[in-house]
């Protein structure tokens, strides 16, 4: 069965028209490494979000450490801005079974206390292991479990979505 | 001959010394390093990488300043940490070295970070023990201290950045220091072309060239040029070995000054792995003055010890 | 119990014999070589087909642990791992608990062993009461009651005056003083050979210098005073070349090298393997070389095991703190076999350090297959590879860097005056 997977540039218009009416000076933007980080990065631009921008790098929250290890790769965590008392939107690429965006709202926690905390999210596909939910979401997408669903970004900026087996 | 440290995937599963180690290692744990330096710099300090997991701290030779580092980094980790200070006598026969440590294994350890007075005690601990356990060497004998040598390694590339073109001495009680073997180890594998090791001829090891560094008996000729001066410790002891006169005859000859710490570059930095003997190896004003990064590595000191503890525990 | 020998490849260095032959004993004693005597009606044949047939193997120097050490092994264990090692004769040093510088207690110890019958044992006795290195000993006495020289184990002879003392008395007796050549005060508190692995590993080392300072000393003394010395366990490689020069000056000297200081450098103690914690130090592969090859051209005399059962707790420890020694009667011979191989050394000449030679330095007429000599034999596989066990091994100790690895040379029966007192057929 081939999926057909919807153009990220067309979805991240779709966000931003979401997110419009409930964005205001004193919102936050937090991107989830690495492919929230990017859409993240669109989406401040796109909403002319005032403070700068958030980046996570949930690598020290898994909850699955014990299996898989420390991550190679880990990238900076910035939060540039107060968390107590913010209105944070948190931002991620896939959302699947939940726990990347529990050890995100973990991490926050860990610099203050949020006021509120909602999640954009390009492509919800399903899958939850945790009560965790989107507020806003640019296309709901059915991927069989065992499939992985990954934000791309090319050369020039331009956001691609990739299905690996 | 197999290295104990490495798992039979090749993953970390101890650290008992930097010999043996491979370069994208060593990167690797000061890579992670430098993302604990951020976590340390938060109001919050603590990530729950080792949550519900017991590191258990066996000095077998007392040690506060480098167990509370240990204590401090596995904390940060949100790991539960038991110290266990074991006063060893020769003459009091009591539980050996592996009865000890089979006796913690049974209080559910997952973690133990050793310090011993003779030279591969962590490594018998590390073939003893069951494999979900790590060992962390703080130091044996004269053998290793690891993770001194690690975050001397990370200091060295904050300040410097690009260990190929560095020049490096050692200066000091080489002979019996497990500080300069690790860092001696790590610069090496680094690629660093030039390292020097200084001292009087009683307290430099037999073969030291072997080690791939180059050997000065005169402080001035040793600190020409160099990029990183590293004093290392000047214990009492030596003086009552006939290695050695005096501290003060050491200090007119292999005690760092500002007037010898100007035959090294402008740019150059000190380290110690400390506790400082002020007017034996080194002078208070060097001490306390601009080149000296002595406080930064307490602080790199932390991050490195989470690193190596997450990496191992995950491993 | 008449014995017939058949069909083995019989090599008795002492006698220049390398060829097929057949062995008769009777009454203990060797009756004839290659054909049988008139009238020869054998109560059992053992067919030596394809093995080799050899006089019972002699070992200079075997710590059988009593008295005094009975936890580490009992002299039955011992022994028994000396027939299993086709040992028939063996010298013990005298660093015993209480040491051996009293005649009753070599009494003893030889009254033990030949209660036992398993192999002659040779004692060495002390050379100062106690090995304190103070008072000399009854010398005269204890040659007596069977000491075949006298020596000061590995205890370090600090005081000169001393050493100087014991060698004129021995000397007066002509008695052949055995010593092992290491100054205590350079090797004071030091556990391996100090180079470029003590200084890798943080193990305090112990120089070169430490026995070469010491062999010059005792040379200079023998100069003076004649005495007979046997230097103990070699172990570098200018040691290696001044007791050439020495032979070579005509001094009354012998030497030997331990079996694990044939093949080992220290390169082997590896990640601090207290199975290489040995004395003397196993040193540079340089020094091994050199003593291989002294012992190829004749400069060192004997291979000896230093057979020194420890008990496993006092291996695992860290290697400053673990006990030095191997476990060596049962390794005697393959190591020998291996040392031979590897340099290209002859059969009989390889056995000659571990039969004729041995019974020159110990002053005893024996590791010879002459007719009417002691049938002591020693029947053994030499293509045969073992792998070395501490299942297999009869010793108490199974403390050797050799554990797991494959060695030529499997005996198949020891004989001690003429009766098997080894039979691997009936383990």
């Amino acid at each position: 069965m081939t999926l057909v997977l919807p153009d990220p540039e067309s979805l991240c218009a779709r966000l931003v028209s979401q997110l419009k009416p409930h964005v205001s000076a004193d919102t936050a933007l937090v991107g989830i490494h690495t492919g929230g980080v990017w859409l993240a990065e669109r989406l401040h631009s796109a909403l002319g979000i005032a403070l700068p921008l958030g980046q996570l790098d949930i690598s020290f929250y898994r909850d699955d450490f014990d299996k898989t290890g420390l991550h190679p790769q880990i990238k900076p965590t910035q939060i540039p801005f107060e968390v107590n008392g913010r209105h944070i939107v948190l931002v991620d690429d896939v959302l699947y079974t939940g726990r990347t965006v529990r050890g995100a709202m973990n991490e926050l926690f860990d610099y203050g206390r949020p006021a509120s905390i909602s999640l954009a999210v390009l492509i919800d596909r399903g899958g939850r292991e945790l009560p965790v939910a989107a507020q806003y979401v640019g296309a709901s997408l059915d991927v069989p479990p065992g499939r992985m669903l990954v934000l791309d970004r090319e050369e020039n900026g331009k956001l691609r979505l990739k299905l690996d087996a | 001959m197999r290295n104990p440290q490495l798992n039979d995937k090749g993953e970390l599963q101890h650290l008992l010394s930097i010999e043996g180690l491979p370069r994208e290692t060593l990167i690797h744990i000061l890579d992670t390093a430098t993302s604990f330096v951020g976590v340390t710099a938060r109001e919050v300090k603590k990530v729950p990488l080792l949550r519900g997991k017991s590191v258990f701290n066996l000095f077998f030779e007392p040690s506060t300043r480098t167990r509370t580092t240990f204590e401090i980094a596995a904390k940060r980790l949100s790991a539960d940490v038991i110290n266990l200070n074991i006063a060893v006598s020769s003459h009091t026969k009591g539980e050996t070295l592996l009865d000890t440590v089979d006796n913690l294994s049974a209080m559910h350890a997952d973690m133990f970070v050793v310090r011993h007075a003779e030279s591969g005690a962590p490594h018998l601990i590390a073939n003893h023990v069951a494999s979900h356990l790590h060992v962390v060497n703080a130091g044996d004998g004269r053998h290793a201290h690891p993770t001194q040598g690690l975050l001397d390694l990370y200091t060295i590339r904050h300040y410097k950045k690009d260990f190929s073109r560095l020049s490096v001495a050692i200066v000091g009680d080489v002979l019996h220091s497990r500080v300069a073997r690790s860092l001696i180890h790590a610069l090496t594998v680094m690629g660093t072309p030039d390292v020097r090791v200084i001292g009087p001829m009683t307290l430099i090891p037999a073969g030291a060239e072997k080690l791939g560094v180059k050997v000065f008996y005169e402080l001035e000729r040793g600190l020409r040029d160099v990029d990183v001066v590293v004093m290392l410790r000047l214990q009492s002891e030596r003086m009552r070995g006939a290695l050695l006169p005096s501290a003060q005859e050491f200090f007119k000859y292999y005690g760092l000054t500002p007037e010898k710490l100007a035959l090294a570059k402008p740019d150059a930095i000190v380290m110690h792995p400390g506790p400082l003997n002020r007017g034996v190896e080194i002078d208070s004003a060097v001490a306390d003055g601009a080149h000296a990064v002595i406080l930064s590595q307490v602080t790199f000191g932390i991050a490195v010890r989470m690193a190596v503890m997450s990496i191992l525990a995950g491993n | 119990m008449k014995i017939h020998i058949k069909n083995g490849r019989l090599i008795d260095p002492s006698n220049n014999i390398d060829t097929q032959a057949d062995l008769f004993i009777a009454a203990g004693r060797i009756a004839a070589v290659g054909k049988a005597p008139a009238g020869f009606s054998a109560n059992r044949v053992i067919d030596a087909a394809g093995l080799v047939v050899c006089p019972g193997l002699i070992d200079l120097a075997a710590r059988l642990r009593e008295p005094g050490y009975e936890y580490k092994a009992t002299l039955e264990s011992e022994m028994l791992a000396a027939a299993a090692g086709g040992v028939t004769s063996l010298a013990c040093p005298p660093d015993t608990e209480p040491a051996l510088d009293e005649p009753g207690l070599v009494e003893m110890l030889k009254h033990r062993a030949k209660t036992l019958n398993l192999a002659h044992v040779y004692p060495i006795g002390a050379l100062t009461v106690g090995l304190a290195g103070e008072r000399l000993t009854e010398m005269a006495e204890l040659r007596d009651a069977g000491c075949v020289g006298f020596s000061h184990a590995d205890v370090p002879l600090q005081d000169n005056q001393v050493l100087w003392r014991a060698m004129q008395y021995a000397a007066t007796f002509g008695f052949r003083v055995w010593l092992r050549p290491q100054d205590g005060y350079l090797a004071k508190d030091g556990v391996a050979h100090d180079g470029e692995v003590a200084t890798r590993l943080g193990l305090a080392g112990i120089p070169a210098f430490a026995e070469t300072i010491a062999i010059a000393t005792i040379l200079e003394v023998m100069r003076a005073t004649g005495t007979r010395v046997h230097l103990c366990r070699l172990s570098t490689r200018e040691g290696v070349a001044m007791v050439r020069a020495a032979k070579n000056e005509g001094l009354p000297l012998s030497c030997d090298v331990g079996i694990h200081h044939a093949h080992l450098s220290e390169m082997d103690l590896g990640y601090f393997d207290a199975h290489c914690h040995l004395q003397p130090p196993l040193r540079s592969a340089r020094d091994r070389d050199a003593l291989r090859q002294g012992l190829k051209d004749g400069t060192i005399d004997a291979l000896c095991s230093d057979h020194t059962p420890v008990d496993e707790d006092s291996k695992l420890l860290p290697f400053a703190e673990s006990e030095a020694g191997a476990t060596g009667l049962e390794l005697l011979l393959p190591l020998t076999l291996k040392w031979a191989l590897e340099t290209k050394v002859p059969l009989a000449a390889a056995l000659a350090r571990i039969t004729r030679e041995p019974a020159r330095v110990l002053g005893v007429d024996a590791g010879h297959l002459a007719e009417g000599h002691t049938a002591d034999v020693c029947v053994f596989d030499p293509e045969r590879y073992v792998r070395v066990s501490a299942a297999a091994l009869k010793s108490q100790g199974k403390n050797t860097p050799f554990l797991g690895i494959e060695l030529p040379g499997k005996v198949r029966y020891t004989l001690l005056q003429g009766q098997v007192v080894y039979d691997a057929g009936n383990g």
